[in-house]
């Protein structure tokens, strides 16, 4: 059970990496494409919690940053991916208890994951990139994400609430 | 269960040994250069990615055209239902004929652009994009060492150069585009043969531009002045000879001693689709090399 389990989340992370580089640049706005693998990691960190989401995070991030055709420096988006899975798990109980609630949290997570990316990548210079390209891709980022949220989002909580392992009555 | 119970305050264990984890994968890439520890990672990630990616692009790639009949879509809503099936039934073949015609078109000129340069190709299909949050541009392609890729090659397609190979796997390649912001091209005027360094800015959208330093700082290029590679030894990375871009405006300020010009690259790097890498005219490859049999051998 444990082993399907771990198959259809792998399976989950895996498409959505994919299809952020293989059907989206046909979508995207600039060249900047919805996260997907980050909205995974916010429905299963208000799903499951943080603990559960910062390790998919970990996973995740290192998808993306290990698939091409990634170039960067490995580990960027697994860091991101990571606090993003905590914190979003932290404010879980608020995030949940609304549609607006959730989406503030998704932009929230949005902003918090690419801004890391962007300043590691300003702190290991990898690649150079101007302030003003960052400033003038992180606000597109967001909406993007945020605009995909009501599709991807309930979909992918339903999906983590049923591969929840059934708890023991007390 | 104490995990599920919402009360309690999360362990901080699980996220620090993440965080470390994280911090080491990327002190090892950094660290490691060239011979990085998390290469074989890498190339076994794209082994398993890659053929994932062609897949999809090949079942997403008839959509591609989507966007353009929403046009015509607006004058056929008030026909009736039965039309209206018909309609899209014919809308969905006259999509992939019209992806098709194109695809035609653009072999077409990848042939001619063989004939012309005298390089051998390999024809080969972007398959995936990077995406900009990663401000890193680069593409995939579905032409790996299997089909004699390997880095340091050239890719251009009909209109002009693309870019070179980075990392090649068995099935796919990575192809890192000029106008990436570490890309760096050797470059000529046509006009006056003066050469120069061709930088990326990192946009690749349809204000992607390079900017042009040229060696001598007494030359002044010429508006819509073309720009061809210089060419390296060896043809690595680049070979020379291929159409980059135009000249759109030339400035110099006071700081710098040789003048500055932006150029506008002839290829849209929005809607890459048939690259063609260039290869010795005798590479071993599983796909047939274009132009093959024109090149001869010493024009390497």
């Amino acid at each position: 059970m444990i082993a399907a389990r771990a198959l259809v989340v792998t399976f989950v992370i895996t498409m959505a990496v994919v299809l952020q580089v293989s059907l989206f640049p046909y979508l995207a706005y600039d060249g900047v494409v919805p996260n997907l693998a980050l909205l995974v990691v916010v429905a299963s960190a208000l799903v499951r919690g943080p603990e559960f989401a910062a390790a998919l995070g970990f996973i995740a991030g290192l998808a993306i940053d290990l698939a091409p055709p990634a170039d960067h420096i490995a580990g960027r988006w697994a860091l991101a991916l990571v606090v993003v899975g905590y914190l979003a798990g932290r404010v879980r109980h608020d995030a949940r208890s609304s549609a607006i609630a959730a989406i503030i949290a998704v932009a929230a997570s949005s902003f918090v994951g690419t801004s890391i990316f962007v300043l590691s990548g300003l702190v290991l210079s990898d690649p150079y990139v101007p302030a003003v390209e960052a400033l003038r891709v992180v606000p597109v980022a967001v909406i993007f994400d945020v605009l995909l949220t009501p599709f991807v989002l309930p979909l992918m909580m339903r999906l983590f609430r049923r591969l929840e392992p059934h708890q023991v009555a007390y | 269960m104490a995990m599920h119970d919402p009360h309690k305050q999360p362990s901080r264990t699980v996220l620090g040994l993440l965080l470390l984890a994280s911090f080491t994968v990327i002190t090892l890439d950094v660290r490691g250069d060239d011979f990085s520890p998390i290469e074989p990672l890498r190339s076994a990630v794209g082994e398993a990615f890659g053929p994932v990616e062609e897949v999809t692009a090949t079942v997403v790639r008839p959509f591609e055209a989507v966007p353009g009949f929403f046009a015509t879509t607006g004058s056929l809503r008030e026909d009736l239902d039965r039309l209206e099936a018909e309609n899209a039934s014919l809308r969905g073949d006259l999509a992939t004929s019209v992806v098709d015609r194109n695809r035609a078109a653009e072999l077409d000129g990848l042939l001619e652009s063989s004939s012309s340069t005298g390089y051998a190709l390999v024809p080969a299909r972007v398959i995936a994009m990077g995406p900009a949050q990663a401000f890193s541009r680069t593409v995939t392609i579905d032409a790996g060492t299997s089909s004699g890729v390997f880095p340091d090659l050239t890719v251009l397609n009909n209109d002009g150069l693309v870019g070179r190979v980075i990392r090649a796997d068995r099935g796919t390649a990575t192809v890192l585009l000029i106008v990436d912001a570490e890309s760096v091209v050797g470059g000529r005027l046509g006009s006056s043969m003066e050469v120069g360094f061709l930088r990326g800015r990192g946009q690749a959208g349809n204000e992607g531009r390079l900017d042009l330093d040229l060696v001598d700082n007494a030359v002044t290029p010429g508006q819509d002045d073309i720009l061809v590679t210089w060419g390296s030894k060896n043809g690595a990375p680049y070979v020379s000879g291929v159409p980059i871009g135009r000249v759109t405006a030339v400035y110099s300020s006071p700081r710098q001693l040789s003048k500055q010009a932006i150029i506008d690259p002839l290829v849209d790097f929005s809607s890459l689709d048939l690259v063609g890498v260039v290869v010795d005219g005798d590479a071993e490859s599983d796909r047939t090399i274009i132009g093959a049999k024109s090149a001869t051998g010493g024009r390497r």
